[in-house]
């Protein structure tokens, strides 16, 4: 008999360990069981490009992907006590709306550019400066090289890098969406319909969360409902009665 | 000192047509000192009189007054025969039938006037363009630089010469003797030079009007046989002010440094500044780049030395034809720290053209404040060590005595005071860097507001200005959108019953069904802020609405319901 065979997952550890270049990486965990284990490492990796888009006309708008970013940046922010770059062509964040998903404003500076070029550049300044826990860019066209750069400076300097894509055309949309990137993980995010149909109002949100794309990880999606409008707990418990989410390996 | 242009009108009239009718210049070469506009004007030291080169053909300017077409500008060649400024035209033109006639460029003439004034500011910093023929300086502690106040205005003639300007300049105690002088002095060969406590005898065989008199008055005076300033001088000065006003009595005082005459500069002077003179122009990205840092370093030891820090600077390029290029930067929080200054100023200077070349450089830092030296010496240290330093444990053991040098063993673990004010400098130091390239305004800060009205519940302030404590809260409820569309976007909606939400809108060509909706929420202005006669719009009826889809909307009708008149709809906000 040979020794015992490691099982997979530990291989996927170790090839893991080698890629990201010596220990484990940093991670926030997201809260979620059922996220955090899809994750590899256990949660979001800290010094890397995370890609954020919404679906449907969001993909224009970008208000459901804001808040499930407003939530990730919220975290991050507690986490390292610093502030939080916020970068943007359109000048239409609202900050009663952050606060209400848990990211509160005061500790964010809006960096508002004129085009697409700029937000690449103050992301990247951002992300070299190590003061900030995070720079999030709302970044329309995004080239591979340009991505790999935000890449590497967030590898250096240990700053999250957050593209939230907003895509003004349908044209570029449909480039862009399954364009290759360098990001670590890519999430997409989608406003449901709420449901309990029986309640009078809109309820709470109802978000279908898409992880697209993750290195060392696979594809999942979950749906989840923002658990109390108050709490600084932005992200919320994965349904117990919603659609499992369509897991083909245990990762 | 006053520089006096008798010809400037017609002169400048003639140097554009003989830069149009350079057809084909030799190359241009950017050394020694290629003053494009040279070419036939020989080059007269002190320029007394500004006498023309030989075969220029009388010119005039024109200007109309009323009925009346009038004489503005002569050059030499039309003085010579007659024609002065104020003949009818008409008259000239039968003295001479071949005159030249432009038209007076009055604006045009003070903006030429006002762009040499700044190009002067190589000599002095204190240059102002004075009335609409002349320059004014302010020469105290400049002319040594030079080799004294002789050589200095000979070197400025020379210059303003060469570029085919006739000139005349008189340096003196006052402004106003300056000015008699440099126009009634003796028509000499260099310029009039008063020694200091000489200023009433140079001016005593002067006419009275060198004092800067209206023509009138001037006249009034010669009438009664008082034809030089000595005369005056010699009244009873109550006599005249009775006679003549007070004004008179004032000139005469600032003529003879009686009274004060404050000088504005064209630019106000920033006391901190640092100069460079090239032997040779320069012109290259590098060499600009090498003498930016050097600026850079001599004005950051000037601001170490009086402990204060930059908040804005500001290059000034003087080029050898006769431009200014200018670039600024600013900071959010004064520093004085040259490699940060540097990197900014560096990424401005693609913007400067050295055309033919760049013969003196001036940094200036305009605006500046109290910097204490720890702030700077811990940020340093950082550097330095090339890491990113933890918290220490220690608490309240604070910043260190200003001045104090720190030992690189101790300070990394010094409190947390210490460490929270590097990383605010680091993070001034991003914020520079964003906002120069950005604008400073486009770095913003959200706070909140005591106000129900969507737009004023929340304050956009520039980034770099600290916080207060006692700032209104953030809501924490789900009632306000993630994203708020400004202005709002006007929505054609279907809403059967008056003060329902609608069951269907379109917006951006797209149908939204409305399956659930909370609302509504009367948002009325305050009356305050409101315009007088009260508008419709100062009062909204918002409506959180859902679609098929899942997508959350706010919407609203502004003014009450109206049965006469069709609902307006506006959507203004996005849910998550």
């Amino acid at each position: 008999m040979p020794p015992a065979t490691p099982d997979l997952a530990s291989l996927r550890r170790r090839i893991q360990a080698i890629e990201s270049g010596g220990g484990p990486a940093a991670v926030l965990p997201l809260g979620i069981a059922a996220v955090d284990a899809a994750l590899p490492g256990g949660g979001l990796v800290l010094n890397g490009l995370h890609e954020i888009m919404g679906a449907g006309t969001d993909e224009e708008d970008g208000a459901v992907a804001a808040a499930f970013a407003a939530g990730l940046l919220a975290r991050l922010a507690r986490r390292r006590g610093a502030p939080i770059l916020w970068c943007l062509a359109a000048d239409d964040l609202y900050g009663p709306g952050l606060a209400a998903h848990g990211l509160m404003p005061d500790r964010l500076v809006l960096a508002r550019c004129r085009n697409d070029g700029d937000i690449l550049w103050a992301m990247e300044e951002g992300a070299r400066s190590a003061v900030l826990a995070a720079v999030l860019g709302e970044i329309g066209l995004l080239a591979p090289t340009a991505g790999r750069r935000l890449q590497l400076a967030a590898e250096a300097s240990g700053v999250t890098v957050i593209a939230l894509r907003r895509w003004r055309s349908g044209e570029l949309a449909a480039r862009q969406r399954e364009a290759p990137s360098p990001a670590l993980t890519r999430w997409r995010i989608a406003a449901l319909p709420s449901r309990d149909a029986a309640a009078p109002g809109i309820g709470t949100p109802l978000w279908r969360v898409e992880l697209l794309r993750c290195r060392g990880g696979v594809p999942a999606n979950w749906v989840m409902e923002e658990g109390d409008a108050t709490g600084h707990v932005a992200l919320a418990a994965a349904l117990a009665d919603g659609p499992a989410a369509p897991r083909r390996r245990a990762g | 000192m006053s520089l006096w242009l008798p010809r400037w009108p017609t002169d400048r009239l003639r140097r554009a047509a003989a830069r149009a009718d350079r057809v084909d210049p030799q190359p241009r070469s950017p050394s020694p000192c290629p003053l494009p506009e040279r070419r036939g004007f020989e080059r007269k030291r002190g320029g007394g009189g500004g006498k023309a080169s030989e075969g220029e053909s009388p010119l005039v300017t024109a200007v109309t007054i009323g009925s009346r077409r009038l004489v503005a500008a002569a050059n030499d060649a039309a003085l010579a025969v007659g024609i002065v400024p104020g003949l009818p035209l008409a008259d000239a033109q039968a003295f001479l039938p071949g005159l030249a006639v432009r038209a007076a460029d009055a604006p045009g003439d003070a903006a030429a006037l006002r762009r040499l004034a700044e190009w002067c500011g190589r000599w002095s910093p204190w240059t102002a363009p004075d009335g609409l023929d002349g320059i004014v300086f302010d020469i105290t502690g400049c002319a040594h630089l030079r080799g004294g106040e002789s050589r200095l205005a000979a070197e400025i003639l020379g210059r303003i010469a060469g570029e085919g300007y006739a000139a005349r300049a008189a340096i003196a105690d006052t402004v106003g003797a300056a000015w008699a002088l440099a126009r009634f002095g003796k028509a000499g060969r260099g310029p009039v030079i008063v020694p200091p406590g000489g200023t009433r005898a140079a001016l005593e065989p002067l006419p009275v009007a060198a004092l800067r008199l209206p023509a009138e008055m001037a006249a009034g005076l010669e009438r009664l046989g008082l034809k030089r300033i000595a005369d005056l001088c010699a009244m009873p000065r109550g006599a005249l002010a009775e006679r003549f006003g007070p004004a008179l009595a004032e000139r005469l005082d600032q003529a003879l440094g009686a009274a004060g005459e404050p000088v504005s500069p064209l630019r106000s002077v920033p006391a901190r500044r640092a100069r460079l003179a090239f032997a040779e122009p320069i012109a290259t990205a590098e060499d600009l780049a090498r003498a930016c840092r050097h600026l850079v370093a001599e004005l950051c030891r000037g601001l170490a030395a009086e402990g204060t820090g930059a908040r804005r600077l500001e290059l000034a390029c003087y080029r050898v034809d006769g431009a200014v290029e200018r670039a600024a930067i600013g900071t959010a929080r004064a520093s004085r720290d040259a490699r940060h200054l540097t990197r900014l100023l560096e990424e401005k200077l693609a913007a400067i053209d050295p055309d033919l070349g760049i013969e003196a450089m001036v940094l200036a830092a305009p605006v500046a404040e109290p910097l204490r030296a720890a702030q700077l010496s811990l940020s340093r240290l950082r550097e330095r060590e090339g890491t990113h330093a933890k918290h220490g444990e220690g608490e309240g053991m604070g910043q260190l005595a200003p001045g104090a040098k720190p030992s690189p063993r101790s300070s990394p673990v010094n409190g947390r005071g210490g460490m929270v004010a590097a990383d605010d400098a680091e993070l001034a130091a991003l914020l520079d860097r964003l906002g120069n390239r950005l604008g400073l305004a486009n770095l913003r800060r959200l706070e909140p507001r005591a106000s129900h009205w969507p737009e004023r519940a929340v304050a956009v302030l520039p980034a770099a200005e600290k916080a207060p404590q006692d700032a209104a809260s953030w809501p924490r409820d789900r009632l306000r959108p993630v994203r708020l569309l400004a202005p709002p976007e006007p929505i054609e909606a279907t809403a059967p019953v008056p003060d329902d939400p609608p069951i269907l809108f379109r917006w951006r060509r797209r149908l939204h069904r409305v399956r659930r909706a909370d609302g509504p929420e009367r948002i009325a202005g305050e009356w305050w802020r409101r315009p007088s006669p009260a508008t419709p719009d100062d009062i909204r009826d918002y409506y959180r609405v859902e679609d098929a889809e899942g997508r959350r909307f706010w919407l609203y009708r502004a003014g009450l319901y109206r049965p006469d008149r069709p609902a307006r709809w506006f959507l203004h906000g996005l849910f998550a």
